[in-house]
């Protein structure tokens, strides 16, 4: 694959000032329903607030990408006299947590920078986080090109994983004269 | 025990998978589904809720009354198992307009035996409606402790035996942990709940519902704790509008944030509930409110050093100030006090212990964490200590009453919250409050229980001369708590015409121009100034104005500290009908709000006047101000009750119940003669 020059969408994430709100899920997950604003769920989020108040733990983290099998982090961090799992971390839609992925289907989910038509100037966690804690920026690097899987795509990747082709077609062919 | 739900589900559908929100019934911003719980027979069901209940009541406080005045007769005590206690969210809690999170708890008190409905802001409402429900209704008694367990659609009431005893916050932490749920939302009594404390409170992490008792009602159901998680939508009816008018809110908290109101105490200036937790400037309330036993002003106590001193304390022992669900203030704040368990505080509770106790803020932090694990108000508590300490000063508690009590001061108050939680010897009868201890100690101790409306101690403020609107406020309001009514409207007027001319000129929320001629003309002194100024008539509209907003809020379950409580919030009567009607899919106006609020005042005012609330009960404390006018205030109560549709003794009129729908009230009313039937 050949490099290319693109503007790459970060998200900097201050800890120190996150307030706990969560408004960051609750936005995301409306944004992305269907249609769009129609319902809101913070399980549903593709940015989740992983919190511990007593223990004052904030943290916001991105869904990323879907991964088949889990890793072998389990190692702890203490940062500032405070402790972190490992995962906590960790973007990767994984079968060791709950996180990123949908509630009912069980389908991971992905965060796409609010990614819409006409392209918001940032994305919603960013704009309705007033305290501050997620800033967007955007920087030029040299990146490989890539070909970017949709939801569905990313959908049917994890189901391809678990299942295997064959029974997905089979299941595929099933619905199709069914509908 | 683990008990499926859905049984009673409209349709007959057969269990929670078949209930998603896109069926045939489709209910907007609201679940349509309550959880009735019986705790003596263990009967758990999920009932759908009729959206005529809503289009009247709108939900949270509104719909809470309704269930009451419909499910129990007024000779139901407190301590009955048919005393129910309801957890709600709000018409709009769990959406993402910002600050919709507030949890409403209804139910009768132990110490007014009027309609308590303490509220709490935090992560729980929202929760509860994720997992599909918009009120869990409590009836009955658990021979044993339990907690409930409600996760989406299953509800389980399990064995909390092992966490007898244990603090709120505790409790909390221990439930995530054996559920393996650290996601989990819970609110919990502790000891003082479990033991009945007449001043109970139910803590919910940064937030509790505290005031009336509600929490000695949990203990007496044998509830310790309820925990939720919801993984379910929460729908809206018409998406893109609803997002633009939460656009609007958020952005115009951000304009306030960066326009603070010039002219009044920094801690009136801004936004949200008091930002007790980030303004370390506490002349406002450390002069103009009282200390002790709710008597002395100390109206030199802010110097430099003190301020110095406090600053000190507040930021070596904040980590964090943290928001509710969904809402970018920073109300509240971690608290670690080195050697003891972190904790989390908002609002005033900072100083009701520090002032009541003549002490410092080191201490105030110190004794805030154990009474946030016992579960006690923030209010009442640290009056209940100082009128016992008073009691002892003046020889009407003696040595023995008191055996064991340390000499030091600070000592003297944590020994008697540890009495009163447990309802040891004279914590016993402390327990009860001021106004049923005094009863019981007898002896002249009535006089020191000086600081009460309706049998329930108020904030520590004593003044001069009598302010027309705060006599109203004081008087009539039925959360027996001023915060919870006042708001909107400046509580003292400005010095110079210029300031006023400033203030009004983007005050948008009024609901009526003529709001902004009674603030241009009111002066601090002279003609146009307290007491007879406002004017009566001005006064009725100013109070009704301030009321009908708090109403609003919780029967949508918004969080005053955005709407109702400060100067020029983000939420006001222009912009709640259309985000209402966005929300919901039903089409409201000013004027239709107005109405539904008009009816959920009306509707616990007749709940309370149904168990004998009459109009001697409207009455501030004696000496809440120094210079008192008798004529005047009996003028203002008339010709309130009138504005009300009130009879002059404060009981609703057929009439005005005939214009809000509510002839069911009238009815009973006359069929018990509280109202002459035709």
């Amino acid at each position: 694959m050949s490099k290319i020059r693109k503007m790459v969408k970060t998200i900097k994430i201050d800890v120190d000032k996150c307030n706990g709100c969560r408004a960051c899920e609750v936005i995301c997950s409306s944004f992305h329903a269907t249609p769009k604003y129609s319902s809101n769920n913070p399980a549903r989020s593709r940015i989740r607030l992983i919190r511990d108040p007593l223990k004052d733990r904030y943290l916001p983290v991105y869904a990323g990408e879907y991964v088949a099998a889990e890793c072998m982090g389990r190692d702890k961090y203490i940062i500032d006299g405070k402790e972190y799992e490992e995962c906590d971390f960790c973007r990767a839609s994984c079968p060791s947590r709950g996180i990123f992925k949908d509630p009912d289907s069980g389908l991971p989910l992905k965060c796409d920078m609010c990614e819409d038509d006409p392209a918001l100037k940032e994305p919603l966690c960013v704009q309705w986080c007033l305290a501050d804690a997620l800033v967007y920026e955007e920087r030029e690097e040299e990146v490989e090109e890539e070909v970017k899987l949709g939801d569905v795509e990313v959908g049917l990747q994890s189901l391809l994983d678990k299942y295997g082709l064959s029974e997905i077609e089979d299941a595929f062919t099933r619905i199709s004269r069914k509908n | 025990m683990l008990l499926g739900t859905g049984e009673s589900s409209a349709g007959g559908a057969a269990g929670e998978a078949e209930m998603p929100g896109g069926g045939l019934n489709v209910r907007y911003a609201e679940t349509g589904y309550n959880l009735e719980i019986d705790l003596a027979r263990g009967n758990v069901e999920r009932v759908e809720t009729d959206p005529e209940l809503t289009r009247l009541h709108l939900g949270g406080l509104g719909t809470n009354a309704r269930l009451l005045w419909d499910r129990v007769p007024p000779e139901v005590d407190p301590f009955s198992s048919d005393n129910p206690l309801i957890f709600s969210a709000g018409l709009l809690g769990g959406t993402p307009a910002p600050g919709a999170n507030r949890t409403i708890v209804s139910t009768f008190s132990p110490q007014t035996l009027l309609m308590a409905y303490s509220m709490m802001g935090g992560f729980w409402a929202p929760e509860l409606k994720h997992a599909g429900y918009d009120k869990v209704i409590i009836r009955g008694k658990s021979p044993d402790l339990v907690y409930l367990w409600i996760n989406n659609g299953r509800v389980e009431i399990r064995d909390a035996r092992h966490l007898h005893g244990k603090g709120a916050i505790e409790t909390a932490e221990i439930i995530r942990r054996e559920l393996r749920e650290p996601n989990a939302q819970v609110a919990a009594i502790g000891l003082a709940g479990e033991n009945r404390v007449y001043f109970a409170s139910i803590e919910h992490g940064r937030s509790s519902a505290s005031r009336g008792g509600i929490g000695a009602v949990m203990g007496d159901k044998g509830l310790k704790a309820v925990a939720v998680r919801g993984t379910r939508d929460v729908n809206i009816a018409r998406p893109a509008e609803f997002m633009e008018h939460c656009n609007d809110v958020l952005r115009y908290i951000q304009y306030r944030e960066a326009n603070p109101i010039k002219g009044v105490p920094p801690i009136l200036a801004g936004i949200g509930s008091p930002q007790e937790m980030a303004i370390i400037d506490e002349e406002w309330h450390t002069t103009n409110f009282t200390w002790g036993n709710a008597r002395t002003r100390r109206k030199d106590f802010w110097t430099r050093e003190v301020e110095e001193k406090w600053k000190e304390s507040q930021e070596g022992v904040r980590t964090r100030l943290i928001s509710c669900y969904n809402c970018p203030m920073k109300c509240g704040a971690t608290i670690s006090v080195p050697g003891l368990p972190t904790y989390m505080m908002k609002c005033y509770s900072k100083l009701t212990y520090t002032m009541a106790a003549f002490s410092d803020l080191d201490f105030g932090f110190r004794i805030a964490q154990r009474a946030t694990e016992y579960g006690v108000d923030g209010y009442s508590t640290p009056q209940v200590m100082a009128f016992a300490l008073e009691l002892y000063e003046a020889g009407i508690l003696t040595g023995s009453d008191l055996a064991g009590m340390p000499h030091d001061n600070e000592g003297r108050f944590f020994w008697l919250l540890d009495r009163i939680v447990r309802r040891e010897g004279i914590g016993d009868v402390l327990a009860d409050g001021t106004y049923w201890a005094a009863r019981r100690i007898g002896n002249g101790a009535e006089k020191f229980a000086h600081n009460n409306i309706k049998k329930h101690e108020q904030l520590p403020l004593k003044l001069g001369m009598l302010n027309p609107v705060y006599f109203l406020m004081y008087s009539t309001g039925e959360k027996i708590n001023i915060t919870q009514i006042e708001g909107q409207f400046p509580q003292a007027p400005f010095a110079t015409r210029e300031e006023r001319e400033d203030f009004v000129k983007d005050w948008i929320q009024v609901p009526d121009e003529k709001f902004k001629q009674y603030f241009l003309d009111w002066d601090p002194r002279g003609e146009r100034s307290i007491p007879y100024y406002p004017t009566i008539e001005a006064s009725c509209e100013i109070v009704d104005w301030q009321e009908r907003m708090h109403y609003i809020d919780d029967a949508l379950g918004i969080c005053a500290g955005l709407s109702s409580f400060p100067l020029k919030p983000p939420y006001h009567i222009h912009n709640f009908p259309p985000i209402i009607s966005a929300a919901t899919g039903m089409d409201i106006d000013e004027a239709g709000l107005t109405k539904a609020a008009r009816r959920n005042r009306t509707l616990i005012r007749a709940v309370n006047v149904r168990r004998g609330m009459r109009r001697a009960d409207d009455k501030p404390p004696e000496d809440h101000w120094k210079k008192r006018f008798p004529e005047l205030e009996a003028e203002l109560l008339d010709q309130y009750y009138k504005f009300k549709g009130w009879n002059n003794q404060g009981i609703p009129t057929k009439e005005s119940l005939q214009e809000l729908d509510m002839d069911y009230v009238s009815g009973d009313f006359e069929q018990r003669g509280i109202i002459a039937s035709e």
